[in-house]
């Protein structure tokens, strides 16, 4: 029987705030001892009492309106009841009644649309890290600021789950919410798969993958699960209802705990937070904060960039913004250099954060466009200017001091062939060329080129050679 | 309120306490005392007097501590077994603020453990007895607090009233007790209960020494996002204008204790007599004040005492080799009985499928009451209600009867559910030497004038 999987993603966003959710502070532990950034508040002292991060509704705003959502006037805070050591409380403060994003949707490159449910503000847990005898707690990341973003069952093939996490990644990102280091965790998705006969009205019985950080292991662990459970359903066998987890060394997805074991988390509303109130001006306020999105890049750019390229460089918002700011005539040219030369260099990651301005860069575009640049030479100062010894000089004296400006003056490279055609190795190739060879004309520009230290423009020497030697 | 100055030093006046709290050792009033901390603090408040400095407005004074507000003095147990041995790194704001004009700890005061009762028979350290009848409770959960003021070994001590935890003790020995309103002053630091119920509030012998505390203690913290903002120092306005008193009719029963309602009555009159009005008032909707407390307040107690794992701090008991074993041993040992009986209720009541039913319907009701209240405040300027329909009851005669002890509450708890005020002032004692209180409730913010207008039922009068 042929089956339609269903699919629906949970995501949680790591958000880039100064501070905790509930506390003052830092919240960002990357590199620091654990337990170091840890508040009597994270830690659950008695009598400690949440403190709101106003800066994390602010980002949650700017993420619900990334993805076309509705933000809630009014929302409020809900106890999440559970005992282990990474919940110091014994609860999770998290918005289970009225989240502050109501619906809206993501739009895929493909333009497929996938509806959001709701997204909701809540603190993370702790790390636990296990050994053999022993489990060591890290509070570090207790209520680091999270938002969860709840897809509707919209999705049918691995192929859309791995884009919708991509473009989620890209929103997130380019409204600024999130570092979006997803081998840190700042992202991770749980995966709801369910399986179907295609003419079924009813969805199938869920299997939930947990904890997932890449997009490629959501888009591997659909498809375990796609071929898993129809091997099942055609043995005649039934789906449990289940947590699994994903083993990404294996490529296989199993069975954590079930439904039936599943706890009850005794929600309760959240008595030391007072409800948040929105006034629209508000929202509106913060919305108008929102900078140009991916789809905005897409409508801006078409045409004028390739769509395999613009899709390439829409992982890097830094780029998309830099390019904006590029003069229209030069951006498939940029955009070409960012593609191909910017993301295959090492260092690509310090440089994304510290770009050449526009100016440097439609410089660049034009030295080319004027020939002043070959197409290699264009490629090096382009690199130049990312370089922390040469940067900040400007494109033209990078150049210069390069020695890389090519000559383009007619006169200057007439002299320059004369000197070439007069000399005896030369001859033979001369007398070749008038009887009709014309590939030795290959070895008489490069021979100019030699003369020229390399900067003669080769095509204007190719057409001056064609003349004198007609 | 007694401060030092160059004759009579604050060394002098922690002394005096210090020695009267060991006179009164019998009681059991204090879990700690504070002995070498009050006499350093007495000495650098001595030496700003002698060099002239200025000095607090409560300069000297020994005050005794609740057990369940935190500051670095001493363990903060709450009475509690599963929090001996936590010194707290932190300052409550309302010990802060205290302390910031010159008051000294001398000690922290015994309560029912984490608050959970009406006499302090739950406290981990056993009970308080009554100032007046050693064979009685002091009443609860701030009954070390409620003596220690009543025996005069301090001027005044702090509490917290989750459900009467003050006003009934205050009743039951005698002395002023106020719950202020819910957001008046701040509850950082101070080991919570029922987040929506808590309020922090003192124990005096008049109500100027209310007046001056509450001026000190109350205010719009940060640290606290439930504290309303400003408001206590602000209104200053009410002079003895004629006023009108609501008596509650339903109130007026057998199941009351006749000579607290002889008490009501006599001080109704003298109200009267001074050109007040009396009223009486309906108020339907009180009838579901118990019953929507005991459902609200343990769903928040059990959530508040998850953080009591034996993990971080406090009690851990020692026999687990697995971690739900040690959750399982550290929370049977280190709870009291009533602490339990409550979580349970709290769970029971927030389990799924049960919440609407339980909880949602409570929070329904406490609307009503809110309402209730409301439309009250509409008719009179005050309400006048017993404090709890007995006297100070023998010690062991309601403990293992948990309803009758929830039923000495439904009188306070309703103040609680609505976040009014509410203040104990002592109206005589009974033909046996117990001490009568009679509740004064206002509407919310009025504070100030509650405790101005308490003065026109003053014994002295």
């Amino acid at each position: 029987m042929k089956y339609l999987p269903t699919i629906g993603i949970e995501c949680h966003v790591q958000l880039r705030t100064k501070t905790k959710l509930f506390s003052e502070v830092d919240n960002d532990a990357r590199g620091k001892e654990p337990n170091s950034c840890v508040s009597p508040v994270d830690y659950a002292l008695p009598g400690m009492l949440p403190r709101l991060n106003g800066e994390a509704v602010r980002l949650a705003i700017l993420a619900g309106k990334a993805m076309n959502c509705g933000i809630n006037a009014s929302s409020r805070f809900d106890r999440k009841h559970y005992f282990y050591p990474d919940s110091p409380k014994g609860y999770q403060i998290t918005q289970f009644y009225e989240p502050i994003i109501g619906e809206g949707y993501v739009e895929l490159p493909s333009g497929t649309k996938v509806r959001i449910e709701h997204a909701h503000l809540e603190g993370d847990a702790g790390k636990l890290t296990h050994f053999d005898s022993y489990s060591l707690v890290d509070l570090n990341r207790v209520d680091t600021p999270l938002i969860e973003i709840v897809s509707m069952p919209d999705i049918h093939s691995a192929k859309d789950a791995h884009d919708y996490c991509k473009e989620l990644w890209r929103l997130m990102c380019f409204a600024g919410v999130t570092y979006g280091d997803l081998y840190n965790g700042n992202m991770r998705f749980d995966v709801n798969i369910s399986l179907a006969p295609e003419d079924s009205k009813k969805l199938g019985t869920r299997a939930e993958v947990k904890n997932l950080n890449s997009f490629r292991s959501v888009e591997r662990a659909v498809e375990y699960e796609i071929s898993r459970q129809t091997k099942l359903l055609n043995a005649g066998e039934k789906i449990i209802q289940e947590t699994r987890g994903w083993n990404d060394a294996t490529g296989k997805t199993t069975g954590q705990r079930s439904k039936e074991e599943a706890k009850d988390y005794r929600y309760m509303p959240e008595p030391d937070l007072p409800p948040i109130r929105l006034s629209s001006e508000f929202i509106e306020n913060e919305a108008k904060k929102l900078p140009l999105m991916p789809s905005d890049y897409r409508k801006l750019f078409k045409g004028l960039v390739s769509d395999d390229i613009l899709e390439i460089l829409l992982d890097y918002p830094t780029l998309m913004m830099r390019l904006n700011e590029i003069d229209k005539k030069y951006l498939k040219s940029i955009s070409n250099l960012f593609a191909s030369v910017l993301l295959a260099e090492e260092k690509t990651a310090e440089y994304l954060n510290d770009l050449p301005t526009a100016e440097e860069l439609n410089d660049l575009a034009s030295m080319n466009e004027k020939k002043e640049l070959s197409s290699t030479a264009t490629k090096e100062v382009f690199l130049k200017l990312f370089d922390p010894q040469m940067k900040n000089r400007g494109t033209k004296n990078i150049a210069k001091e390069l020695g890389l400006i090519q000559e383009n003056d007619l006169d200057a490279l007439r002299k320059i062939v004369d000197i070439v055609l007069e000399k005896p190795e030369t001859k033979k190739a001369q007398e070749d060329y008038r009887a009709g060879s014309e590939k030795v004309l290959g070895f008489l520009v490069g021979q100019v080129m030699k003369e020229s230290h390399g900067k003669a423009n080769p095509s204007a020497v190719q057409e001056i050679l064609k003349k004198k030697l007609s | 309120m007694k401060t030092a100055n160059k004759k009579v030093t604050a060394e002098r006046l922690v002394r005096d306490a210090l020695e009267k709290a060991k006179h009164f050792a019998d009681y059991n009033i204090f879990t700690f005392l504070n002995e070498d901390g009050a006499i350093r603090r007495a000495r650098e408040i001595d030496k700003r007097i002698a060099r002239g400095e200025k000095i607090g407005r409560l300069a000297g004074v020994p005050y005794a501590l609740k057990d369940n507000f935190l500051s670095p003095d001493g363990e903060t147990t709450a009475s509690a077994h599963i929090l001996e041995g936590f010194k707290s790194p932190i300052t409550a704001t309302a010990v802060a603020k205290l302390e910031a004009e010159g008051a000294i700890m001398i000690g922290r005061t015994n309560l029912d453990a984490f608050a959970h009762g009406s006499s302090t028979e739950n406290s981990y350290f056993g009970p308080t007895l009554n100032s007046v009848d050693k064979t009685r409770v002091a009443g609860g959960s701030s009954g070390g607090s409620a003596v220690a003021v009543a025996l005069d070994i301090v001027e005044f001590a702090t509490g917290t009233d989750t459900g009467g935890s003050i006003r009934q003790p205050a009743s039951f020995n005698g002395v002023y007790g106020l719950k202020p309103t819910y957001g008046c002053i701040s509850r950082y630091g101070v080991v919570a209960m029922a987040s929506s119920t808590d309020c922090i509030g003192f124990f005096t012998k008049t109500p100027d020494d209310m007046d001056l505390l509450m001026s000190i203690a109350s205010g719009q913290d940060a640290k606290d996002m439930t504290t309303l903002p400003d408001y206590y120092n602000d209104n200053t306005e009410f002079a003895h204008k004629k006023v009108r008193i609501g008596i509650i009719k339903d109130f007026d029963n057998d199941s009351v204790d006749k000579e607290i309602r002889a008490a009501l009555k006599t001080k109704c009159e003298l109200l009267k007599s001074k050109g007040h009005e009396i009223v009486e008032l309906e108020m339907p909707a009180l009838k579901y004040a118990l019953a929507a407390y005991y459902i609200i307040v343990p769903a928040e107690v059990a959530s508040n005492l998850s953080r009591y794992d034996g993990i971080r701090y406090g009690f851990r008991s020692d026999e687990s080799d697995v971690l739900d074993d040690l959750y399982f041993n550290t929370r049977s040992e280190g709870f009291m009985p009533e602490n339990k009986r409550r979580i349970m209720i709290g769970n029971f009541v927030l389990s799924s499928g049960f919440y609407d039913a339980y909880f949602l319907k409570a929070a329904k009701a406490r609307t009503l009451i809110i309402k209730e209240y409301e439309k009250a405040f509409k008719k009179c300027d005050f309400i006048l209600t017993p404090v709890s329909p007995n006297l100070a009851f023998r010690l062991g005669e309601k403990v293992n009867d948990p309803v009758s002890m929830y039923l000495e509450d439904v009188m306070s708890v309703p103040l609680n559910l609505a976040g009014v005020p509410g203040l104990t002032i002592p109206a005589g004692k009974a033909k046996s030497g117990l001490t009568v209180g009679i509740q004064m409730i206002g509407p919310r913010r009025s504070d100030k004038a509650l405790i101005e207008f308490s003065k026109e039922l003053s014994e002295d009068d």
